[in-house]
């Protein structure tokens, strides 16, 4: 059963899929995260792999300063993911909305709705920084995975009201989540 | 030896089950690190489809009540068992037993995971699930015509049902030709990319694997590989040129499908997708005449001798 555990923790940190939402972002942050992926910066030697659906991810990428278009469908696409699973926050408008603080068409920053593991600051972040957020992210879940039972409500996807009250993330939030910052 | 052991046998250990996964990991790491090799980059860890398995096998799955969740959980199972029978059926060791018409056993099981593929897009009630399910209905339409009647060609012209007998038999031009249409058929079958239409990822998420997640998730990509070592399997039992010799064999074997899966994933990294007209016109039109020519001048040949 321990060979088991440790097995998994290392299959976890080695084979991190993601899914990328983009959350009002400007596609700066986009683009970085898939030049992350192209033949010169190469993610997929980590295991890497984009994925189309957020039920097959592991790590949830959110770019943009969260608008209130994107404020439900973060919560719900959180929920869609399935557990252990963790949020990399790329660039610095999920993290303090960056320039358009203080917009009134916003709901940002992207910790009031999701718990966030790590953010990669900058505007936008460079691939490399990207990539080290994504290979952090995958050891705090490796770390934690089988230690923490999530209870988090899964929505379907066809079904697009947003999480049950926001519960899995109320609920995620008391449990201590490491927060790290990622220099670029 | 009793018959019921050694049919175990072949399916759980040799060249079934056991043998198998290992060497459906292997197929799916080399089409990735193929791919990434011929995009300029390094690619994925040789461990790396071991990784992804393991990990998924530890993730949570989304509550799925009623018929429909169970349909969904069962679908990749009797995928991943109808192909790892069909891997079962495969001749790798010369004279290892097989009866009349296990080619169309093979067929048959080698077609289940398509059609669980179907079910398992329209039961989960997504929206990219069912376009993805119409898309590999249509495509499974399109390229089996063509794969069917490039295996009957082959057992026309020799005249006989069974793979062993079809290993051990020397090759005819006609069976090259039927050997060419497969290969056509194949990256349709394994979903690759001209005609990797059905999860296109781009479009439609992840198409009938949208809603899939953690083990199910786990044994669909388990099925795929399975996919992978039985129709190369297939097209390599029928390559192989005869030996007596045992381990000879196997090399020869492992050597060609190893060589069927380069093949297959520089093709599919130096296309890009098709349309899905232009996918059921390239085999309806184009590719459909040549497997009724083949077929035609088997049944000519064989009724003339």
């Amino acid at each position: 059963m321990k060979l088991w555990n440790k097995l998994m923790c290392y299959s976890r940190q080695h084979s991190p899929w993601l899914f990328h939402m983009n959350s009002g972002s400007c596609n700066g942050c986009d683009i970085e995260i898939v030049a992350s992926l192209s033949p010169r910066y190469d993610a997929e030697q980590l295991g890497v792999r984009l994925e189309g659906s957020p039920r097959h991810a592991d790590i949830l990428l959110v770019t943009g300063p969260v608008t209130h278009n994107a404020a439900a469908a973060i919560r719900t696409v959180y929920g869609q993911v399935c557990g252990p699973k963790a949020v990399v926050a790329i660039g610095s408008c999920p993290a303090t909305t960056n320039v358009f603080i203080e917009s009134r068409t916003l709901e940002g920053p992207l910790d009031k709705h999701i718990p966030v593991d790590v953010f990669v600051p900058g505007c936008p972040p460079r691939p490399d920084a990207i990539i080290l957020g994504v290979a952090k992210a995958a050891e705090i879940l490796a770390a934690r995975g089988n230690k923490l039972p999530e209870e988090s409500v899964m929505v379907p996807i066809a079904d697009s009201a947003c999480c049950k009250d926001g519960c899995a993330c109320e609920a995620k939030k008391e449990s201590e989540v490491k927060t790290e910052g990622v220099q670029a | 030896m009793n018959p019921l052991i050694t049919s175990l046998a072949r399916l759980l250990i040799f060249p079934g089950l056991l043998c198998a996964v290992p060497a459906a990991w292997f197929f799916l790491w080399v089409e990735r690190k193929a791919v990434a090799r011929m995009q300029g980059r390094i690619g994925p860890p040789f461990m790396q489809p071991f990784f992804d398995f393991i990990k998924l096998m530890g993730k949570t799955t989304p509550p799925r009540n009623g018929i429909a969740g169970l349909l969904m959980r069962a679908w990749p199972l009797i995928a991943v068992s109808s192909a790892a029978g069909a891997v079962g059926l495969l001749p790798v060791l010369p004279a290892s037993g097989g009866f009349q018409g296990d080619l169309i056993l093979l067929l048959a099981l080698l077609e289940l995971p398509s059609m669980c593929i179907i079910a398992a897009g329209f039961s989960s009630g997504s929206i990219f699930g069912e376009i993805g399910s119409a898309r590999e209905a249509v495509l499974s339409v399109s390229y089996n015509i063509v794969f069917l009647l490039a295996i009957l060609s082959i057992a026309a012209s020799q005249h006989t049902f069974s793979l062993e007998a079809l290993a051990q038999l020397p090759s005819s031009p006609l069976r090259w030709l039927g050997i060419l249409a497969l290969l056509v058929c194949l990256p349709a079958k394994l979903h690759l990319n001209p005609f990797s239409l059905p999860n296109a990822e781009q479009e439609i998420y992840s198409g009938p694997m949208t809603e899939y997640a953690g083990p199910e998730l786990a044994m669909w990509e388990l099925s795929h590989g399975l996919e992978w070592v039985a129709a190369v399997g297939l097209v390599a039992t029928l390559v192989a040129p005869a030996v007596a010799a045992g381990w000879l064999a196997i090399l020869i074997f492992i050597a060609i499908s190893f060589a069927i899966v380069l093949l297959l994933s520089v093709v599919a990294s130096a296309t890009a997708r098709l349309q899905i007209d232009t996918t059921v016109r390239f085999y309806w039109q184009c590719t459909l005449i040549f497997a009724v020519l083949a077929v035609a001048a088997a049944l000519f040949v064989r009724f003339k001798a």
